[in-house]
């Protein structure tokens, strides 16, 4: 393959090759089976030490910790909701200045990329700025309280869609950030954390912006057992909800848990996924029905693009 | 260049464990793992180590027998519905002499 | 070798930014500033400045760029004016709060609705409640001067300061100044460093969630709470004033140039009535203080204010303590009451025995022409006033120059 189209790519990380190095301190304030406090955990055991991470108000800060005590043992930069990317941006353009090789990293929530978030967001894509831009999308604004986002799924009960569940669709936002031709676009599942692990591994060597999103299931706001969290992930991945995918040079490219599902026999119903949750309860028959049309469409698609697994 | 004469007191914190506090007083259920089934302490070498990548905490440890750090774990249950074999069970609180039973 | 030229205030600004040293700029475009941003963008484009300029989306995301950067280690520069100002507002509170020291130009202008481009300080003014310090420049020079000094101040007492000098009076007029040499300026303003720098090394999580109550950290030590660490920013706000004039001192000493960092009076040494205005006001009553003293034979002096916030209490109280009549002119208020700066003088006057007559006038919102023959009618009206007026009517500000 040509060097310069060749994607680039890591050795796989297995669970016995995982170092077991921590970066986050136990008794944090997550909450019991938090989603994204597994993909934290193993994120920063790929990103190493030598990071700054930016968070905005978010479930992340209060894991964080209450002043003076900090959960991470990173150095961490917490500042306004609508700032990330720019914040982010500033501490890059530092660096450089500095002469460090230091990771410039972005923990935002759904709220902080796809809502309020946006703006900067957009504009560091544009500028292709060098930092990782982390979306950990737990599908509504959790830290307060369950209200709905804009990657809130369609029919998804919260705070503010309290009887019907939200009317309209979600943003998909990959593909928002994709069309800013960014460096490196990827999905992930905190069902998945060795393929969160390796992507960001890949993202460390790659020069621009690298944004990832990961699923990370929200036992109280989705309305399930905290035990669950890997499990629904696993069905969000598996019925083809949510899709584990890179793209690098306007290429995409299914990940190993989504790419199976190119066999359709492999394709869970969809209601194996909304069934786990309390949020999915106002569903209609009709709306289920509609829901796993779009999934067998989407896939349709794929298995054209990609051939059947 | 700051100024000696100023404190400067600003929010910046130091890291270290249990900003929370004691978290395993929020466990209902205590997870507790049956090394006859468990992989790697039947077998006596590394291997499977599922409880430990999952959970969210980092309580469960790497080790052939692997134990849980009762100070901290939530008691989330994830450890137990991911184990391949079934080795962990999640006992109530109240089973335990001096346990978590708030 | 310092260097004359004549040329625009925002020219003057981006070339003190450029001798300051600053390595990260973030700005975004808005009228009037925007000869200031892209002065630095070219000088940084033609190699004349050895800086990052970031093209940022927003004024919140310039302020914030600069918050990123400075929290990790560099010194950083940004200006706006009017609404970009008030976008940036929550920032505002931000840095001051995380103790930043950061150094922004604001060239300032109304603010909407309606639409204005047109200068007057209603943008600084909704924003001293920040935690920002606020200074006003009356010309180019001071410009140049205060952006300098406003660097090393920032940086000593790690709290941010805003440079304000008026929009199209000064961004846009061609003055001339005097720039410092370049070596002479790095030894007057040391390397930048933030006292909780971003470090892998010694790692910190900044400005996280801070409870009302104090708190023992990792090491048993009692930590102040959120309260606290307010109190901190406001005491020390205070004590930079001396900082202030300590600073000046030394740029005197080195530069030649100096001697009223906090009140530049003009002829108040045996004046009866005193106007006190901020910004190019305060120059363009040196005319009407002359003839109303020579032509008038009335003894009156007029004392710029040229540090806003924190606000000379002291300072300006006993400078007053033997006059009259204070006039307080000025370009912005706090609606539904009265003048900004006329409510704070007039409360530092309170404790002390002297109460001279205070009179506000609200003057040139939106850039309305402000014509010294008004300035000078009401000014003479003022001193000469008699008869007693009603205390309230003697506290409600004069509007001058409306035309309905």
């Amino acid at each position: 393959m040509d060097w310069i189209t060749a994607m680039t790519s890591v050795a796989k990380t297995t669970v016995l090759g995982l170092t077991e190095e921590e970066f986050i301190h136990p008794g944090n304030r997550a909450c019991a089976g938090c989603g994204l406090s597994v993909l934290y955990r193993i994120g920063t055991k790929a990103l190493g030490r030598d990071c700054i991470f930016v968070v905005p108000p978010s479930c992340l800060t209060v894991m964080q910790g209450l002043y003076p005590i900090a959960a991470s043992q990173l150095p961490i930069f917490n500042g306004t909701f609508a700032s990330t990317a720019a914040i982010a941006t500033g501490v890059r353009a530092a660096m450089k200045r500095l002469g460090k090789q230091t990771q410039v990293v972005a923990w935002a929530g759904d709220g902080g990329t796809a809502d309020i978030g946006i703006q900067a967001l957009s504009g560091a894509l544009e500028r292709g700025e060098d930092i990782i831009y982390i979306c950990y999308d737990n599908e509504a604004y959790m830290n307060t309280g369950v209200q709905r986002s804009g990657t809130t799924p369609q029919g998804s009960l919260t705070t503010t869609t309290p009887y019907c569940g939200k009317r309209e669709g979600s943003k998909n936002v990959p593909a928002i950030v994709a069309a800013h031709n960014p460096a490196y676009v990827a999905t992930c599942s905190a069902a998945f954390p060795l393929d969160f692990h390796d992507k960001l591994l890949k993202a460390k060597q790659i020069r621009g912006l690298k944004y990832i999103h990961i699923q990370t299931p929200c036992p109280p706001g989705w309305g399930c057992e905290e035990r669950m969290t890997i499990k629904i992930g696993k069905a969000a991945v598996e019925s083809g909800m949510f899709d584990l995918y890179e793209i690098e040079n306007g290429q995409k490219i299914l990940s190993e848990p989504s790419r199976r599902l190119l066999d359709k026999s492999r394709q869970r119903p969809v209601t194996e996924y909304l069934g786990m949750q309390v949020r999915f309860k106002a569903l209609s028959k009709e709306q289920v029905s509609a829901i796993q049309e779009g999934v067998d469409h989407k896939w349709e698609e794929y298995r054209r693009e990609f051939g059947e697994g | 260049m700051p100024d000696s004469r100023f404190k400067i007191l600003t929010s910046a914190s130091t890291s270290g464990p249990g900003d929370a506090g004691r978290t395993g007083s929020w466990r209902v259920e205590r997870p507790v793992i049956d090394l006859s089934r468990c992989t790697p302490a039947r077998t006596g070498k590394h291997a499977c180590h599922l409880c430990w990548l999952y959970c969210p905490d980092s309580t469960v440890s790497k080790d052939i027998e692997p134990s849980i750090d009762l100070e901290y774990c939530k008691g989330c249950g994830i450890c137990a519905e991911e184990c391949p074999v079934g080795a962990i069970s999640m006992v109530p609180e109240e089973e335990f002499e001096g346990g978590d039973n708030e | 070798m310092s260097e004359k030229r004549i040329d625009s205030g925002n020219a003057a600004a981006a070339l003190a930014v450029q001798l300051a040293g600053a390595e990260v700029i973030a700005a975004y475009p808005i009228t009037p500033q925007t000869p200031l941003t892209e002065k630095l963008s070219e000088m940084i484009a033609a190699g004349k400045m050895d800086a990052e300029y970031v093209a940022v989306e927003s004024e919140h995301s310039a302020l914030g760029v600069c918050i990123g950067a400075a929290s990790a280690g560099v010194r950083t520069f940004t200006a706006t004016s009017s609404n970009g100002l008030l976008y940036m507002s929550e920032q505002l509170h931000w840095a001051a709060g995380a103790r930043l020291p950061l150094v922004m130009c604001v060239v300032n202008r109304g603010v909407g609705a309606p639409w204005s481009v047109w200068n007057d300080h209603q943008d600084a003014i909704s924003q001293r409640d920040t935690g920002w310090i606020q200074v006003f420049a009356k010309d180019h020079q001071e410009i140049v001067d205060m952006t300098l000094k406003a660097f090393r101040l920032a940086e000593a007492v790690h709290i941010p300061v805003m440079v304000n000098y008026d929009g199209y009076y000064l961004s846009h007029t061609y003055m001339p100044f005097e720039l410092p040499e370049a070596q002479a300026v790095k030894d007057f303003l040391p390397p930048y460093r933030y006292l909780h720098a971003l470090d892998p090394q010694h790692p910190e999580s900044l400005n996280t969630v801070t409870l009302p109550d104090a708190r023992r950290d990792i090491h048993g030590v009692r930590q102040g709470g959120y309260m606290d660490i307010r109190h901190n920013l406001h005491q020390e706000m205070r004590q930079a004033m001396e900082l202030w004039e300590e600073i000046d001192a030394d740029f005197r000493q080195r530069f030649g140039r100096g001697g009223a960092p906090i009140l530049d009076p003009y002829r108040c040494e045996d004046a009866d009535f005193v106007v006190v205005a901020m910004g190019t006001l305060a120059n363009q009553f040196h005319d009407v203080v002359d003839h109303l003293r020579e032509q008038e034979g009335l003894k009156v002096g007029v004392l710029a204010l040229q540090m806003y916030r924190p606000f000379p209490t002291a300072r300006i109280a006993a400078a007053l303590q033997n006059v009259k009549g204070v006039m307080v002119y000025e370009k912005g208020l706090s609606y539904g009451n009265q003048g900004a700066l006329f409510a704070d003088l007039k409360s530092a006057l309170y404790p002390y025995p002297n109460h001279p007559r205070l009179h506000n006038y609200i003057v040139g919102l939106g850039g309305r022409d402000i014509r010294t023959e008004d300035l000078q009618r009401t000014l003479k009206e003022a001193c000469l006033q008699e008869q007693q007026v009603a205390p309230e009517q003697q506290d409600t500000p004069q509007w001058i120059g409306l035309q309905l």
